[in-house]
């Protein structure tokens, strides 16, 4: 019998990168298929190529033997394929009925169906086991629930195959139970699923089989039963992989940062923060995990000066910097890694030594005199951090948009440990890097706490907080849940994240 | 200027706006030939009017001066991430302010006249320039529709005052004539070039080295390319925008007060044909550098010069100029379109 | 001087027909901007139409026939600045400060050639008016919308067409799709580019009726800049009007008051022409100041770039 769908030697490669490098993929009809691999392994580009969103180099797709060619998402979905991204593509200002009929609306005529269309829905709402309000805003449903929104979509197209890329990113422990469920029902009404995962744990709640990619290339794939998680994780990254990294030393006594009663104002497109109070410590690293969307992003901006708060006061070594500007607190040495690389991060049509001066430009020595910039001594600088940071690029005047993400974090790294750094704020800070700059960055983190420095480590990625930090503050909606140190059980973290109090999750 | 003097192919390549230009050239030729014109006659007159004898080059640079300091001011905001197409407004009401400095004072030496003028002239250009500043900056108010209104409101203002108001006698809606004390001497007789010119050169050469050598300079490029980013590290987008709005404002102010000063003497109803528009297509040909302006200027000046004697010899309407320099904005801005269709490049 | 003379019937016809051409001109903005290109070439549009308009009718001795014409350039325009902008990821504000330039000179040029003057064309056949009995019997609003040019009646068809096709159907669904999250509408199978480029092409054409308005109904020949800064006002209208139909159409009613409160006071005697000429621009100016970040723009505007 015929695999539902399969690839044979599929390549396609970006300027500078081999992402997919002659892949043989069999998925069976009505499976779980996992498809696991670290950041930039190849996984969504693989993806991503069947659903007609790249065109590959060589190599065939077949769907039940015959090849096809997939040029777009739209004949993918002829195809019965479908793919929910990591990254919504939901009109905001639309309601849900309409985000899902989107380009196969209902008519009536001219004009839209609208009493037909929710009557239609509504079916296959109750099909899929899957419960979201059709008349609601998109705008105002949790990430949850819009999810479920870009599955009825592919639903609605009538997938047969569906595809999942790393949809947990965005959800709470609960809501991760609550996605594997609505795997499991899709499995009964006969859908085929790719799962694409980064989470062995994951992997191993719902797959029946996985199949690991490393580098561009298939390293095996295994029924679920033959797996085990550290002959996973071996495949996945080639050599032993440190599930904890060593401690370091235990945090100072002294207060760095202090923040009390903090409530920032509402308002639209943002998460307001709520009775925020915690301390961070020299050489701590406070970590602070939430799904992301709970505020974590105006957290990071509230510290740095970005955003003002409406009640409460932030300390800096017992100084009041409430209501000082951003510039000020990059001069006492608060420095931040954006969680948003290219809207905060980099100026990508600058070159390297420009992004590496910003925000230093108007003192002595970047400038001589009142108002020169000396070039000389900026040509220096630069070079020398180049060196200092293992920045691999040509040279000082390459334009900063033509390095590669973990290059950019570095310049961005580079620049923010320049000065004379006491906090360092860093939000996501290994999203989207290839593992040796991950590895690396977590590394600088490390030395920065045993400089007893501090750092507050904003991350999604549950496991980066527990592995690093020696405290975890649990933000959501706003709020600080509680407190956990980081060898509590995982479960007890989904509850906090998933809006419980802490007395109810000590309990 | 910049640090290193290495040169990244996509950095320096003058290709595309070269080829936009002859482009433009074509289609203008095109549109004359259907409207029953000779392109060889007019054109040939064209360049003759502005490159064919010393008064015709005094024309060229003549025309040139001010499209060069309204391609300042446009360079400068649009650096900033600002669309200041008001720059003809501004250049305007700098006029008028000169004019009526040089008019109103007296017994003051000519150097001092000229440079308190000239200085009048900027800052009510800065002022002009101010307005839609705040209203982007506090208000959100779109910088193209509210520069674009405070243009309409320079004409018709400076055309009331001009007709009413400073009107002199006669028939011709002007001002009297400024003082002797604060003309601007010409550079070139007979022809009409005068020191505006060296001003307008000297100005493109400080607001090179503001930009590129300032930290000032440096963080208006910055807030113009990601605010966000400046932001985050502690650069104040407000304040330099409207910075930059004020400097634009006033390089353009001083531009309307050097062609009053250096060329007509007095202010007169209409004097402008719009070298406000022409500064535009100018920076954008320019590649938004000062030293592209200059030689971008010296083209467009060209199109005004020689386009007089082409009216003057051909009958070819004037405004020839203005389509050929609106064909250069679109095709020069679209280097996209020049590499795919014309040089059938396939790797952008 | 009573207040009667300043606010009475004719002063409101005078808005209606003023608003016209601004209605027209908010609505293509609109429409291009739902799909994602800011239209700054309202202005060079709206004039290129006016121009066409009058020499179509001069030479074909039909108002009908300068109409189309009209349409057409309306059209081409929009073709330009649809294309350069959307396949080949031109600046859009560039290409329509280029698109004004080009209006005005070749709108010039072309006058100066066919009527040897450069500030004004020979008188052509303008477009005729409709009169509706039923509306007599209407005591206020009656008198008020009666007799205006068939145009006038087209700019109200024209928004409340708008409207449904906006809010109603399919197309207009994808529209704001396009617009708000190209990304989504992509791989709903939408064809971006031809959305875009459909729509753009669709709003310089009703950017183009404004300008015919002038030339054919309000005036009857072609004037050397005779839209006179109302391509920019209509975008301040479009902006007052949230990217709305109904927004656009009330908002170019308000700034089509001004016109006309501009034009009353002007015959009046009181001021100078130029101060009272200032008085819509300064208008609009106030407007836009009173829009403290109320707008949200149905579109980030950027060139979608498929990989």
């Amino acid at each position: 019998m015929p695999k539902i769908l399969q690839t044979i030697g599929l390549t396609k490669s970006f300027p500078g990168v081999l992402a997919n490098d002659h892949i043989d993929l069999e998925i069976e009809e009505g499976e779980i298929h996992g498809l696991l691999g670290e950041n930039g392994a190849g996984k969504s580009v693989l993806m991503s190529t069947i659903y007609g969103l790249y065109r590959p180099d060589e190599g065939k797709i077949l769907i039940r033997g015959k090849e096809v060619t997939i040029d777009s998402p739209h004949t993918a979905i002829q195809y019965g394929i479908g793919m929910v991204h990591q990254n919504l593509t939901l009109v905001s200002s639309f309601r849900v009925w309409e985000n899902i009929v989107l380009g196969k609306e209902i008519k009536k005529g001219l004009s839209l169906n609208e009493k037909e269309t929710l009557k239609k829905l509504e079916e296959l709402l109750k099909m899929a086991n899957l419960e979201v309000d059709l008349r609601a805003k998109t705008e105002e449903l949790f990430l949850g629930s819009q999810q479920r929104i870009e599955i009825l979509k592919i639903l609605y197209r009538g997938a047969e195959i569906l595809i999942f890329d790393e949809p947990t990113t965005i959800l709470t422990p609960q809501e991760v139970d609550q996605l594997i469920n609505t795997f499991r029902s899709l499995k009964k009404e006969g859908k085929t699923i790719i799962f694409i995962s980064h989470k062995l744990k994951e992997i191993f709640a719902v797959c029946d089989r996985v199949t690991v990619l490393r580098k561009g290339r298939k390293v095996g794939t295994l029924p679920i039963e033959e797996a085990a998680p550290e002959k996973l994780a071996e495949m996945m990254v080639g050599r032993d992989v440190l599930f904890s990294f060593p401690k370091g030393k235990k945090p100072g006594e002294e207060i760095i940062l202090k923040l009390e009663g903090i409530a920032t104002p509402v308002e639209k497109g943002k998460v307001a923060l709520q009775n925020i109070n915690f301390n961070l410590h020299v050489g701590e690293i406070l970590g602070i995990a939430g799904v992301e969307g709970n505020g974590q992003r105006e957290l990071a901006e509230l510290i740095v000066g970005l955003i003002k708060p409406r009640k409460g006061r932030i300390f800096f070594r017992g100084e009041d910097i409430t209501f000082l500007s951003t510039k000020e607190r990059i001069k006492r040495g608060i420095a931040h890694i954006p969680e948003d690389r290219m809207q905060r991060g980099i100026i990508s049509d600058f070159t390297v030594w420009e992004n590496l001066i910003i925000g230093f430009e108007d003192q002595p020595p970047f400038v001589k005199g009142k108002f020169t910039l000396n070039h000389s001594f900026l040509k220096q600088f630069s070079s020398q951090k180049i060196k200092e940071f293992e920045i691999d690029a040509p040279g000082n005047d390459v334009l900063v948009k033509n390095l590669s993400g973990g290059n950019q974090q570095r310049v961005v790294l580079a620049r923010e440990l320049s000065g004379n750094v006491v906090l360092l704020v860093a939000s996501q800070p290994t999203r989207g890097l290839d593992i040796a700059a991950t590895e690396y960055l977590r590394n600088k983190l490390l030395e920065l706490k045993n400089q007893d420095k501090g750092i507050i480590l904003i991350s999604a990625d549950l496991d980066e907080i527990r592995s690093l930090s020696d405290r975890v503050l649990v933000l959501y909606e706003g709020k600080i849940m509680g407190e956990l140190s980081p060898e509590s059980d995982e479960y007890q973290f989904g509850l906090l994240m998933g809006g419980k109090s802490i007395d109810e999750v000590l309990a | 200027m910049r640090f290193s003097l290495k040169k990244s192919p996509s950095h320096f390549s003058i290709l595309p706006e070269i080829i936009a230009i002859l482009l433009a050239f074509f289609i203008g030729a095109l549109i004359l030939l259907f409207s029953g014109y000779s392109p060889l006659v007019a054109f040939s007159a064209l360049f003759r009017g502005a490159f064919g004898s010393r008064n015709a080059w005094g024309q060229t640079l003549t025309q040139a001066t001010p499209i060069l300091f309204t391609a300042l001011a446009f360079l400068l905001t649009f650096r900033a991430g600002i669309f200041n197409i008001g720059v003809e407004g501004q250049f305007l009401m700098g006029a008028m302010a000169s004019a009526l400095a040089g008019i109103y004072f007296s017994g003051l030496p000519a150097p001092l006249h000229i440079a308190l003028s000239l200085f009048l002239g900027g800052a009510m250009g800065a002022l002009w320039g101010l307005i839609p500043a705040l209203l982007k900056v506090y208000l959100g108010a779109h910088e193209v529709i509210t520069t674009m209104m405070m243009s309409y409101i320079a004409s018709y203002l400076t055309s009331y005052m001009v007709n009413y108001p400073f009107k002199a006698p006669g028939w011709v809606a002007q001002t009297e004539p400024v003082a002797k004390t604060a003309l601007l001497p010409k550079i070139l007789p007979p022809t009409q070039l005068s020191l505006s010119f060296i001003i307008s050169l000297f100005l493109s050469l400080l607001v090179s080295f503001f930009l590129f050598h300032t930290y000032l300079g440096f963080q208006i490029r910055a807030v113009g390319l990601n605010p966000g980013v400046a932001e985050n590290r502690g650069i104040e987008i407000k304040n330099r925008q409207i910075l930059a709005f004020l400097l634009s404002g006033f390089i353009a102010g001083i531009g309307g007060g050097g062609e009053i000063l250096g060329v007509h003497g007095r202010f007169v109803d209409g004097f402008s044909p719009g070298y406000g528009w022409d500064g535009i297509a100018v920076s954008l040909v320019g590649k938004l550098h000062p030293g592209g302006c200059v030689l971008a200027s010296i083209l467009f000046g060209m199109l005004r010069a020689g386009g007089m004697t082409m009216t003057r010899v051909t009958k070819v309407p004037l405004d020839l100029s203005l389509i050929i320099q609106s064909l250069v904005i679109i095709l020069v801005s679209a280097p996209y379109f020049i590499k795919v269709v014309i040089l059938r490049k396939k790797d952008f | 001087m009573e207040i009667g003379t300043l606010f009475n019937l004719s002063i409101l016809q005078a808005t209606i027909r003023m608003a016209t051409p601004l209605t027209f001109a908010a609505l293509g903005g609109m429409f291009c901007e739902r799909a994602g290109v800011i239209n700054i070439g309202l202005e060079g549009i709206m004039l290129n139409s006016a121009f066409w308009a009058v020499f179509a009718a001069y030479f074909s001795g039909s108002s009908g026939v300068g109409f189309l014409a009209g349409v057409l350039s309306g059209m081409a325009l929009g073709a330009v600045l649809a294309i350069f902008t959307v396949k080949y990821y031109a600046d859009q504000i560039v290409i329509g400060t280029g698109i004004n330039i080009f209006g005005l000179g070749f709108s010039a040029f072309m006058c100066q050639k066919i009527w040897g003057s450069r500030g004004a064309s020979g008188a052509v056949a303008g477009l005729p008016s409709l009169s509706i009995p039923l509306l007599n019997k209407i005591p206020y609003l009656g008198p008020l919308l009666n007799n205006h040019s068939i145009l006038v009646y087209l700019s109200f068809l024209a928004f409340i067409f708008s409207h449904y096709l906006l809010f109603h159907t399919p197309w207009g669904l994808r529209l704001r799709a396009v617009g708000e999250n190209p990304q989504s509408a992509d791989t709903a199978g939408i064809n971006v580019h031809l959305y875009k480029i459909v729509f753009v092409i669709l709003g310089s054409t009703l950017a183009g009726l404004g300008g015919v308005f002038l030339s054919l109904a309000h005036l009857n020949f072609f004037a050397w800049g005779m839209t006179n800064g109302r391509g920019f006002i209509a975008l301040a209208a479009m902006i007052f009007g949230k990217w709305t139909p109904v927004g656009c159409f009330l908002a170019s009613l308000l700034f089509g008051f001004a016109d006309a409160l501009q034009m009353r006071i002007q015959t009046l005697g009181i001021l100078p022409p130029q101060i009272i000429l200032l008085l819509p621009y300064l208008i609009t100016i106030l407007v836009l100041a009173g829009l403290v970040g109320r707008a949200t723009p149905p579109s980030d505007y950027k060139p979608y770039i498929k990989k």
